[in-house]
């Protein structure tokens, strides 16, 4: 088989700026062409803006299913609808890994305290997805047995279904990130009235620990 | 099942050997019912059991018979596993005084279904090793199961009761 050799073209061919790339690493430019080169292949952003991006791909649903709801939630991972395209796909089996909980089936009043206490477990920065109709409005089970979610956590996105397809959920996630990349807080602190319950807040020194405690 | 005629012999039996037991009895669709009261269903049970080859306590239900009096009713569904024969006994008691004897110290498999029975109607079994709620949380007030209990949940706005619909679907 012949190797084509294509001629040097424009100097925004994918070739010469291959050729750019390896000289600039060799040391061999100066000057201005080195500036040139150095404006051409560096790209700035602000620290926030990286971190953001790197969080918002890059979610860890916990393992954590409540009903029915979690087999469609199981299926995202699957692969048909595979959420790894997007770097969703590593679900951790403990609260103190994960960063996005999926409120996947009807919360009991029983189960309410324990939902919460694994939402309080997670690490920040967190968030929470209410998936399909039970979390979010009770659904079928609108009775004395359910609550929805919105009673007793910060939810930030809410998925329509009963139950939702996975690419409905997946939509969901896809909207999480975009809502991340934008405003990692989102909110929730002023919208469920839990400021000053931060864990760690920039600039403000810990309170040392009580003497003997 | 025994027909209507055996189950006239085994209630007048039962009416013989625990006296003033057995209130009264009903047939109906082939299902023999054995109406007791609720200070003898223990002693009932363990006569059927010894005497006629009843020996598995199927399940224990609770009822609300709301509006009829006396409103609550636990049926007791039993089992001869040899001849493949079942009987229920069935006993009513009134809302403001709803003891009904134990039968967990004879048929162990009784002690959840009592304990739910009493999470959800709130009949009390006295006798019970752990009369505790069994589905419910243990502060929670009422017994949700009862007709008169409110249903609860959460008003959802639909489109028949949005003030703002048109009126398409109604």
């Amino acid at each position: 088989m012949a190797v084509a050799r294509e001629p040097l073209g424009s100097p925004d061919s994918f070739r010469a700026r291959q050729l750019l790339a390896r000289d600039l690493l060799r040391g061999d430019l100066a000057g201005l062409e080195l500036e040139r080169a150095v404006e051409q292949s560096v790209l700035t952003t602000t620290l926030e803006k990286a971190v953001d991006w790197a969080r918002s791909n890059s979610l860890f649903p916990a393992t954590f299913g409540l009903a029915c709801c979690a087999i469609e939630m199981m299926s995202i991972v699957a692969a048909r609808v595979d959420v790894a395209r997007f770097g969703f796909e590593a679900f951790r089996a403990s609260p103190r890994q994960a960063d996005l909980l999926i409120l996947s089936g009807r919360v009991s009043i029983k189960m309410a305290p324990v939902v919460r206490r694994i939402y309080d477990q997670m690490l920040e920065p967190k968030w929470a997805i209410a998936m399909g109709a039970c979390s979010s409005s009770m659904g079928v089970f609108n009775n004395y047995a359910i609550v929805p979610a919105d009673k007793f956590m910060p939810v930030d996105v809410h998925v329509p279904g009963c139950p939702p397809r996975p690419e409905a959920l997946m939509h969901g996630i896809l909207k999480l990130r975009k809502m991340i990349q934008d405003d990692p807080d989102l909110g929730w602190r002023e919208r469920y009235g839990a400021v000053g319950t931060e864990e760690v807040r920039s600039g403000v020194d810990p309170s040392p620990e009580p003497a003997g405690a | 099942m025994p027909d209507q005629v055996g189950l006239e012999l085994i209630a007048t039996e039962l009416g013989v050997v625990v006296p003033g037991s057995v209130r009264e009895t009903s047939f109906f669709r082939g299902q023999a019912s054995v109406w007791v009261e609720p200070a003898h269903v223990r002693a009932v049970l363990g006569a059927l059991r010894e005497r006629h080859g009843y020996r598995m306590l199927m399940s224990v239900h609770g009822v609300d018979y709301y509006p009829e009096e006396p409103r609550l009713g636990v049926h007791y569904e039993l089992l001869d596993m040899a001849r493949v024969d079942r009987i229920a006994v069935k006993l009513r008691v009134p809302l403001d005084q709803p003891q009904v004897e134990s039968v967990t110290p004879d048929w162990p498999t009784a002690n959840h279904q009592e304990r739910e029975i009493y999470d959800m109607f709130g009949v009390v079994f006295d006798g019970h090793p752990d009369l505790r709620r069994i589905l419910m949380p243990e502060d929670y007030e009422g017994h949700p199961q009862r007709r008169d209990f409110p249903l609860g949940g959460e008003p959802v706005l639909f489109t028949h009761n949005d003030p703002s619909s048109p009126g398409w679907t109604r």
